[in-house]
This record gives structure tokens, sequence and C-alpha cells, in this order.
């Protein structure tokens, strides 16, 4: 499997704090990898500064046969890495097919293209229904979902995933599950922030635990759910 | 010496932002009617300048507290350009009802002690301005005690820190930022009072120190207080500077580069605290 | 198609209007609504569109009218020819002011006060410059009626001058929004974190954001100097200039693309309706307008144009 996604080192101080502490991960072609951990643990630092938002104090991210460290958020993102934000940010006074549409003049300049683009990635995302809507009428839920879509639609070749299940009923998970699943069939390597631990362990093909900024266990979920160092992380926590 | 005016105005300025976020732009309004009210008890009751602090001062914080209240709150939650844009329409009206009433000839209060001056070591100093500086030395020096001995003077800089925290310790919020604000009048009142001896009244006589208000403000930290006094100074020792090497109004030039400056280099000014964006 | 036909009897009335219509005085009233609506224009592609207010937008309409009017009095340059050196000029000076704000990352008022202190410090130079007329300004030297010039005998010439700028501007504001482009400054208003996560470069889109406005307001200050033959600093570069540029377009309807027509005809009615009063008392139509800016933000915060666009 060849390598997509290569941190190396990374580490990020704020004052006192050491957010992230000599983070290592890979992420292979059609991989979905799974990074939990406890409130805190560095999880969206982790997201931010692989995608420049954050600039990491030492370390170094390769993606695209280069390290993007240094890279402002816009070049990474065409470099085809995509993600979303924990707190969703859609725009909220263009229509969820507009907001797609943003995303799809990435690769697509002409806004016909995009537009076509932009409707199949709805499709592929089960939000066609709800094209034409203003986005800040929809339910949080499927603002989570129209995140999702406008990523996608920049067709990354990595997607970074930040929490786009919490706050799901049940029925919305698995929707988001299956759509998740359908991402990666069409040639999407991603990395999922998430709390809903059924499914991390449905999905992913790794997962990998983050305590306190430090790496603590990367391995296939089963192990991962046995693995003491993790027990003991979430110990004293309260599971989501 | 129009430092200390500058200083007054500014922490006017620096008060209603760093509690309420808010840029008020109709702030040399505020002034320039604190200085018609100034003008009109001095002609009609001779009532001397300085005395008339004691009408103008608690008239200006009961009139910053009712359009705060009036004004201001409905838009306290909306997006940052519709607040700068309801300051701007209160200028708007302030300034342009000024005109309709008192026309737009400049006015000028002659006293007693227009011209007089005081001489201090080498230099003669005009006494109006140095008692204007005086005065604003000594309203600052109140109000620092008030904010750091009173309970509005503490809840008013809860609210500051932390909104939404002050609120839940029980703070009444609202009343907070009217107060502040009233406050905030009532200070750049203060100084339009005090300018009065030795500047023109006009219906834009606010702008004049305003906009020099706004850069004391940048340059010290929006919402920093020590920032407000020192920049105040400091612009005011550019200005005389600037007047001395270069010809007239072109000395306001030197005072925009350095605003422009500073807002680019170091928005969060020279004591201010610099805050994630 | 209604919409279409209603846009084409819209136009064909304005075009008709001045045949119809034989007053001087109500020609020059509709000339004085579609020249604001124009600049409004100019202003909506930055403030509007692209989510950056700028409190000091007369910086580029004095640009445009100062640098036609001395292209003319100074080397005879035709004032038509002079209006693209202006917003040349602006658009040079709006990429030196707009690289400066947007790459330190200026917004919200930061942006607006840096915008008004520039202008300030080119209104200040303005009154200080011999060359430019100082604080007495510029008198574009009368020809009589001279098209080659930008200079007619009658007011209807000038109706249809800037009848057909406006058109030009509308038009292309309304391509803008559906380009590429026009996304971009929407994604970028409404959200720079997320626009730059999508692959825009937030920086570039206000640069040019930016630039399109300067030019489109420059154009404008050569054509209120032609019709009225002259231009002073504080006409051309004061505070009291940008706030009548932004007015419009926010009253309107910021970032709409018939906002600020909306927004300058609300404003032009009501300040006929209030002529008589207003006459008597300067400034009244500026308290006016204040009491309806405020009326505006509160009530409407997305303009007039936000009525019908909620839904």
């Amino acid at each position: 499997m060849t390598t997509l996604l290569e941190v190396e080192e990374l580490s990020k101080r704020y004052g006192g704090l050491q957010a992230l502490a000599r983070v290592s991960l890979s992420l292979g072609e059609r991989e979905i990898l799974g990074l939990i951990g406890p409130n805190g643990a560095g999880k969206t630092t982790l997201f931010a500064a692989v995608s420049g938002f954050v600039r990491p104090d030492e370390g170094r991210v390769g993606f695209a046969g280069r390290n993007v460290v240094g890279l402002p958020p816009h070049a990474i993102s065409r470099l085809g890495l995509a993600r979303t934000f924990q707190l969703v940010q859609p725009f909220p006074r263009l229509s969820v097919a507009e907001n797609v549409m943003v995303g799809a003049f990435a690769r697509h300049p002409a806004p016909r293209d995009a537009h076509r683009h932009a409707l199949d990635v709805l499709e592929l995302t089960r939000l066609d229904a709800l094209a034409t809507r203003p986005a800040h009428t929809l339910s949080v839920g499927l603002r989570k979902r129209l995140e999702l879509a406008r990523a996608l639609a920049t067709q990354p070749r990595v997607l970074l995933l930040d929490e786009v299940m919490a706050g799901l009923n049940p029925t919305e998970v698995d929707e988001t599950v299956a759509v998740v699943r359908r991402v990666r069939d069409s040639g999407v390597a991603i990395i999922l922030i998430e709390h809903v631990m059924a499914a991390v362990m449905q999905l992913c093909d790794r997962v990998a635990v983050l305590h306190h900024g430090e790496l603590i266990a990367c391995g296939a979920p089963a192990d991962i759910a046995r693995d003491p160092a993790v027990v003991a992380a979430y110990l004293g926590e309260e599971i989501h | 010496m129009v430092g200390g005016l500058y200083a007054l105005i500014a922490l006017g300025l620096t008060l209603i932002f760093g509690v309420m976020k808010i840029i008020n732009f109709a702030h040399g309004s505020l002034m320039m009617l604190a200085m018609y009210a100034t003008f009109w008890l001095a002609t009609t009751f001779h009532l001397d300048p300085y005395l008339s602090l004691a009408v103008t001062v608690p008239a200006a914080f009961v009139f910053g507290y009712a359009v705060q209240r009036g004004v201001i709150a409905p838009v306290l939650n909306a997006p940052e350009h519709n607040q700068l844009l309801m300051t701007l329409g209160l200028a708007l009206v302030l300034d342009n009802l000024a005109l309709v009433v008192f026309k737009a000839d400049p006015r000028t209060l002659l006293t007693a002690y227009s011209q007089s001056t005081l001489p201090i070591g080498p230099l003669r100093l005009n006494l109006p301005r140095l008692l204007a500086f005086a005065g604003a030395v000594v309203i600052t020096a109140l109000l620092a005690v008030v904010l750091k001995t009173t309970d509005i003077g503490k809840a008013l800089r809860a609210a500051a820190e932390e909104r939404d925290g002050a609120a839940l310790v029980g703070i009444p919020v609202p009343r907070v930022y009217a107060v502040a604000f009233g406050l905030g009048t009532a200070c750049v009142a203060a100084a339009g009072t005090m300018a009065v001896p030795f500047f023109y009244v006009s219906p834009d006589v606010g702008n004049v120190f305003v906009i020099t208000a706004f850069v004391v403000v940048v340059l010290g930290g929006l919402g920093s207080f020590p920032g407000a006094l020192l920049g105040g100074l400091l612009v005011g020792v550019v200005e005389s500077l600037g007047g001395l090497y270069l010809h007239g109004s072109l000395a306001q030039i030197a005072i925009f580069a350095l605003f422009i400056l500073i807002l680019l280099v170091r928005p969060d000014g020279i004591l201010g605290t610099p805050h994630a964006a | 198609m209604l919409r279409k036909a209603g846009l084409a009897a819209l136009l064909g009335a304005a075009v008709a209007a001045p045949a119809v219509i034989r007053s001087e005085y109500l020609i020059g009233t509709l000339i004085l609504i579609y020249f604001f609506a124009f600049v409004g224009q100019g202003w909506n592609v930055l403030g509007g569109y692209a989510g950056q207010f700028s409190f000091g937008h007369a910086l580029f309409f004095g640009i445009g009218a100062y640098t036609s009017s001395l292209a003319f009095i100074k080397w005879g340059v035709s004032p038509w020819l002079g209006m693209w050196l202006g917003a040349a000029v602006a658009v040079a000076v709006s990429v030196v002011t707009g690289h400066l704000s947007f790459r330190y990352g200026l917004r919200g008022a930061y942006f607006a006060l840096v915008m008004l202190a520039f202008a300030e410090i080119f209104r200040v130079a303005a009154t200080n410059w011999e060359w430019v007329g100082a604080s007495f300004g510029l008198l574009v030297p009368l020809r009589g009626n001279a098209p080659m010039l930008f200079q007619f005998a009658v007011k209807r010439w000038f109706y249809y001058v800037i009848l057909a700028m406006l058109l030009m501007a509308t038009a292309g504001v309304a391509r803008l929004q559906r380009s590429r482009l026009g996304y971009e400054m929407v994604a970028v208003r409404e959200n720079e974190a997320a626009a730059a996560a999508l692959g825009i470069d937030a920086y570039r889109v206000k640069l040019i954001a930016m630039a399109l406005s300067a030019g489109i307001t420059a154009l404008g200050g050569t054509f209120y100097a032609q019709y009225f033959s002259y231009v002073d600093p504080t006409i051309g570069f004061g505070s009291a200039n940008s706030i009548e540029i932004l007015l419009r377009p926010i009253i309107g309807g910021a970032g709409t693309i018939w906002g600020p027509l909306l927004g300058s005809v609300v404003l032009g009615v009501l300040g006929e309706i209030t002529r008589g009063f207003v006459k008597a008392y300067a400034g009244l139509h500026l308290v006016l307008y204040g009491v309806i800016l405020m009326v505006a933000v509160v009530f409407l915060p997305h303009g007039v144009m936000g009525l019908w666009r909620r839904h």
C-alpha cells in the first residue's frame, strides 16, 4: 500500500500546554484512519497543523511529494487535502448547492462545470433533495453533511473529518457512515476524528489514540479497544 | 498640552470599546454636543465653562446611558459592521441636527482668560490649555479610582473581560453596558467643555478631535486605559513636532501616517494585549 | 421570462425618460440617483460581495475626479480618456492600500478605520498642494457643448452617459455574481477560514475585489467632476463623501445586484418628498439619511432587498 500522507514528529505548544508531542502517523491509499482520544487530547490541533491553519513548532507533514508545513491553508487544499471543521462553518447566505459549488471551483473553474460537479457530490452525500435550500435553514445534522460534501467537492485525495457525527441521531449516524464508506470507495483516504465509537469500530481500518498530545496507540480497532494504555487514558474521562 | 484632551477623549472611546467591543463613530458628535451646551450655558446663563462641567458631565452621562439603551442595545448581537453603521448613523443625525439648529458658522467663546498665559520656566503656556490638561489628568485619575474600587467599576471590568461569564455571576450586563457608554460620553463631554475656552465650536468640530482620538486609542491599544493616556501624550507630541517641521495641516498627515503604521504593524496597540484572530 | 420582461420595460422607461420629462430639474434628480447607484455599485463589490466594509471610498472617488480633471487642465487630455487614467491610478493605489491591509489580516472595524485614514491623508495632501488647486480645488474649464471633452450643453446627455455607466456596472456585477470570482468573494465574506479550507486564497480575492471596486468608483469620480465642473478636497476625499458612497448599497442591500440602485431610488425619492423642509434647513436631509440608516440596520439588516430574499 502506498502512503499518501506522512506526519512526522509533529509538535505544537500553546504556552504551557503541549498540544502535540512528536506525533507521527501515516495514511495509506483508500484507508480510513480513526483518531480518538479524550477531549483536549490534541486531535483538532493535529488537523489544524496538517491542513495549514496552525503552524507546528516542529516536525513535517509529507503530502503530494513535499513537506507542506508552512504552506497557507488554501495551497494545501489545492494540493488535494480537504478538511471539515468541528464547529460547522457553512456559508449561511448561499444555498446548499452553491456551498458545494464553492468547493467544486477548485477543480472546475467554469461555473457550469462546477455546478454539475456540485450536483454529483450532493447525490453522493444524499443531499440532492435540499440543493436549493439556504444553508442556514438546515439542521445541525444536515449542516455537518453539507460540510462534508463541500470538502469532498474539492476532489481531495485525503479528507480530514472532524466529528461529522457528533450530535446526530442514530439514523443520521447510519446515513453518514454509509456516505463516508461511499466516499472511501470513490478513492479518497480519510482521517476521522470521532467520539461515536460504534461508527469508529464499523468504519476504520486502523485507529490512532491521542492523549495529552501524545500518540499512545495505533492499530486495528479491536486491538485498540483492549489496549491497557487506551483504557487507562479514558478512565476518569466521560465516555462519549 | 492638547495631548491631555486627546487622552480624555480616547479614554471615553476606549472605555466603550473595551466593554462593548464597539467602535463609537458618534464619539465626536457627542463631544460637539457638549461644546454647544457649554457655549449656550455661558452665553445664556453666563456660566463659566469650568463651572458648567458640573452640568455637562452628568447630563452627558444620562444622555449616553439613554443612547446606549435606545440605539446601541438593539444591535449588540448584530454583526460588527452593523454596529459600526449604527454609530455612524447616530453621528450623521447628531452632526446634522446641530447644523440645522446652530448653522455651520464656527463660534468662539471669549473669556477673560482665553488669551492668558502662564510663565513656566522659559515657556509661556496658554492658561485654558493648561487647565484642560490638568482637568484631563484629574478626571482620568478619578475614573481610574472608580474602576478600581467601586462595585460598578469592578462590574465594568468584568464585563469587559468576559461578557458571558459576567452574566453568569449575576452582573446585569445590559445595565453595565449602558453605564460604560454613559461614562464614555461623560469623558468626551468633559473634554469638549474644557476645550471651549480655546477652541471654536461648530457642528463638525468633533471630527477634528475624534479622528485624532481614533489614532490615540489604536496607538495605545483599543480597550487599554493606560494605552489611551500614553497614546494621547504621544500624539500630542507628534502633532506639535509635526507643526514645527511641517507646514500647516500637513502635520495631520504625520498623525494619519502614524495611525496607519500602527494599525498595520500592531493593530492591538503598544499596550494592548494581542488576541488570536 | 417575467423577470426579463420587467427589466426590459424598466430599461425602456429609463431610455425614454428624457423625451417625456421636460423638467431639467427632474432629469437632474435622476442623474444623481443613477450616479449614486453607480458609485454605490463600486463600493458594493468590495463591501457587499467581499464583505470588506470601507469607510474611505472617497479615496478612489477623489482620485478619479482629480486625475481626469488635472489631465484635462494641465495637458488637455479629454476626460473620456482621463476617466480611464483615473481608474488606473485608483486601481494602483487600491492595490497598495489593499496589500497593506489584507497582508496583515486587517478586517472589520480596523479595515474601515484604515481606509478612512488613507482617504484623510489624500484630503490633507490635496488641501496643501498648490499644483492640484489646494483647498480651492479644481474648476474644469467649460468649452460649451463639447461631447468629445465630456461636456454637454443639455443635461439629457449627461443622463444617457450615467445611465450607460450604470447599466454596464450593473451588468458587470450580475456577471461577477455568477462567476467563480463572485462565489469566492461571497465565501470569503461569509467565512474566511472555511473559504481557505476549500482552496480559496482570501488575500488574492480581497485584493481583486478592492481593485475592481476602486476602478468603478473612480470612473464615478470623473463623471461627478464633469457634471459639476468642479472638485475640491472635501468633495473629493472627505469622509462625508465616503459615507454618501456606502449609504445607498447598505440601505438597498449590500451584496445584491440591485441593492445600490434600490437604495439610491429610496433615498432619492425621500429626498424629493422632504425637499420643502430640507431647503429651509441645510443638513436636514443628512439627518434623515442617518435615521434611515439606523432604522435599516435594526429592521432591515440585509437592506430593502432582504425583504423579499428572506423567504
